[in-house]
């Protein structure tokens, strides 16, 4: 709805130019939520662990200035020098001191969504330090010049083909090359000598503990472990919302988080960082970047409780039609819907309409977030902040008043039936977005209320 | 027991068969059943459009329409589900509340209410079930997929009932058709690619009716039939159930 960007149904119209690609896009993503029906169908207590998440996570965000504060005390008394960032340009600063304080120019980076959101990559491109990404899929998107278009799949949007022409490009495989075994490998080989040589590894966080000041890094190939035990220096930033109270409470997450990603029972890879090894430093940057507001709003104060799976992306009808990049945020799909407009009402007005409310997403959603329900509130906020084109607010009013008069409904009903009876060519032309693909339904010579005064009212 | 009939705004205007159906069903089933001419629209068009500010004109409709009786019962999941969680008059919010509770999709009032166990239908033809996302999610008509519990499915129990209907299989048992309102338009690319797949997976299983318990979906998939020049029909659950063909 801003001038410069594409909308998400614009975006998504050139998505399904290519039906093909729509269908393997959707089946991919699918044959994933399956597997995630799948591995939770094996545990009789998936909706009590739900239950259980989500009121850990509820307990965290009614008190996370305590939490925070006996994070920080405890990290710090580990080793760990703790910053805070108020906001994404804050912590692309902090980032970018902590390289420039170590006289480095080049950085590997494992998956962290957080930096995603607060477009590091592109800030340190600009300050002349190189990062290169170690996750798989990232690398790939990294290579491509895209961002990635799902928050656990990066480049699930990619062919295997596309992949192969990439490497071809950038890390001088032969052309032609799509067999997954040789693409991985020769990604292993590149990957494999940028961790030999990085003195800086950037990671994401999982789950911070607030009792024992550690935090936790979940990965299914090992590369924010290869980054972090190989660089002097480990920087690893996290949104503020991602703590949990207690250890034991990790049980709890690490058994929910990959089984609704992909229905694996456990990442490969979830490691405790809990103090630089000698010589290391070790930091932690704090990042608020509008989480707080979020905190504020009573009505989508719970999207805070996202652990970040992507379930609600796999599930969602209309991600798997329309793409990740459709959603022009850093977190598509239903859970990126309910959190962008908080970050920017007008950039992201067009999101929460992107959805059906079929509600799929607030069910997979392994901590209970009201997903749906939060998209159909985000949409009376908008509206009622001046968000709505003017077209559909006059259409809305017009609708509204006819609604509320059945001598007004009545007769417009028979003018409609009459239209489409008498003058197809009115409402079957191109102009009308339900009829470039489906038809009108027929109109009936009279409406059930027609039918039934003749019929019954004077039984 | 007096049942106020509701029926939505685009039933009655463009499905008139599925009302009279569903009129006939119940007094079939022994209810009075009365249909309060005055009513227009539940007022979910707007709301869930984010205008649901405008929609006070409709809310006190509805109460007038329908206050007087015991149970209000509709055709029409989404209708139901709009009226159960967001029917409001800041004037009479007591009145609304008893509406609001009062207010019964079809088919659950007939497994629940009128606790059915038989009836004297018939429908030789293989039949797919589209689960509505609100009535399935919302108002629970049956289980759901990505839910660790048992299985069930009030439409389908219904179904059963029937004499020489044939119900069949889908691959993907309660995806979205993408109708979603005025999602349907603004969002006509994603939309009608749900359609498309909704409506190939019945097909693959060989349906010769696709049936459910929310018009709105069926209107929409009976949309890309038609444009695809299929012969598979769509009726609304209430057409089957009341059929004795
Ligand atoms: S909202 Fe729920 S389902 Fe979606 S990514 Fe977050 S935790 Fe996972």
């Amino acid at each position: 709805m801003t001038t410069t960007t594409k909308d998400h149904a614009e975006l998504a119209d050139i998505f399904n130019k290519d039906e093909e690609r729509v269908d393997w896009h959707d089946e991919t993503l699918w044959w994933i939520r399956a597997k995630r029906d799948k591995s939770v169908h094996q545990l009789p207590e998936w909706e009590a662990l739900r239950e259980a998440a989500s009121n850990i996570k509820f307990n965290v965000l009614s008190n996370l200035d305590t939490y925070l504060t006996a994070f920080e005390a405890a990290a710090k008394a580990n080793g760990i020098t703790v910053h805070w960032a108020a906001d994404a340009q804050e912590h692309n600063q902090i980032v970018h001191g902590l390289l420039t304080e170590n006289k480095v120019t080049q950085m590997v980076k494992s998956k962290s969504m957080l930096t995603e959101e607060c477009h590091l990559n592109d800030y340190l491109a600009t300050h002349g330090i190189e990062v290169i990404d170690s996750d798989l899929g990232e690398r790939i998107v990294q290579l491509a010049g895209e961002a990635p278009s799902h928050i656990v799949l990066p480049c699930i949007h990619k062919k295997k083909e596309e992949i192969g022409d990439l490497f071809h490009m950038y890390l001088g495989t032969p052309s032609n090359m799509s067999d997954p075994q040789f693409l991985t490998e020769t990604a292993r080989g590149s990957l494999r000598e940028t961790f030999l040589t990085r003195k800086v590894a950037l990671t994401g966080v999982n789950f911070a503990v607030a009792e024992t000041g550690e935090f936790v890094v979940c990965t299914n190939e090992g590369n924010a472990d290869m980054g972090a035990h190989l660089a002097d220096v480990h920087i690893a930033c996290m949104g503020i919302e991602k703590l949990i109270p207690k250890r034991e409470h990790l049980g709890v997450f690490l058994r929910l988080l990959t089984r609704s990603a992909t229905g694996q029972p456990i990442t490969t890879y979830s490691s405790h960082f809990s103090k630089p090894r000698a010589g290391q430093q070790m930091h932690l940057v704090l990042v608020d970047n509008g989480r707080s507001v979020q905190l504020g709003r009573k009505d989508f104060r719970n999207s805070l409780k996202c652990i970040r799976c992507g379930a609600c992306m796999n599930t969602c009808p209309v991600y798997r039609r329309s793409g990740g990049h459709s959603y022009h945020t850093a977190v598509a799909g239903p859970i990126g819907s309910i959190l962008a407009p908080n970050l920017d009402m007008k950039k992201y007005a067009d999101l929460p309409f992107a959805s059906t409310l079929c509600g799929s997403c607030s069910n997979v959603c392994p901590v209970k977030i009201d997903i749906h329900d939060q998209l159909y509130k985000w949409r009376q906020v908008l509206v009622k902040e001046g968000y709505a084109p003017t077209g559909k607010k006059i259409a809305m009013q017009v609708m509204a008043a006819t609604l509320a008069s059945p001598t007004l409904y009545h007769a417009a009903g028979k003018m409609g039936r009459a239209t489409i009876k008498y003058a197809p060519f009115a409402v079957n032309n191109k102009l009308n977005p339900w009829y470039k693909q489906r038809d009108m339904p027929e109109s009936p010579k009279e409406s059930f209320g027609e039918w039934y005064g003749k019929n019954r009212s004077k039984k | 027991m007096t049942v106020g009939l509701f029926i939505p705004c685009y039933v009655d205007q463009f499905y008139p068969g599925a009302a009279i159906a569903t009129l006939q069903l119940l007094e079939k089933l022994g209810v009075n059943v009365v249909y309060p001419p005055n009513q227009t629209c539940c007022g979910q068009p707007m709301a869930n459009s984010g205008f649901e500010h405008l929609t006070g004109g409709c809310n006190r409709l509805f109460i007038d329409n329908f206050s007087g009786f015991d149970y209000i019962v509709s055709p029409s999941g989404s209708c139901v589900l709009h009226i159960r969680e967001h029917l409001h008059d800041d004037k009479r919010p007591a009145e609304a509340k008893e509406v609001s509770h009062k207010v019964w999709e079809l088919t659950s009032f007939l497994t629940d209410v009128l606790k059915v166990e038989s009836l004297p239908s018939r429908f030789p033809h293989k039949v797919g079930v589209h689960q509505s996302c609100h009535g399935q999610r919302g108002l629970h008509l049956s289980s759901m997929t990505e839910l660790v519990a048992p299985s069930f499915s009030k439409p389908g129990s219904l179904l059963n009932m029937v004499k020489d209907l044939e119900l069949i299989e889908l691959d993907r048992k309660d995806e979205c058709c993408g109708f979603g309102g005025t999602f349907c338009v603004a969002e006509e690319a994603v939309s009608a690619k749900m359609g498309k797949d909704r409506v190939a997976d019945h097909l693959k299983h060989g349906a010769e009716y696709i049936t459910g318990a929310d018009m709105s979906c069926l209107m929409h998939m009976e949309g890309i039939l038609k444009r695809q020049g299929s012969k598979v029909k769509v009726l609304h659950i209430a057409e089957i159930l009341n059929s004795e063909g």
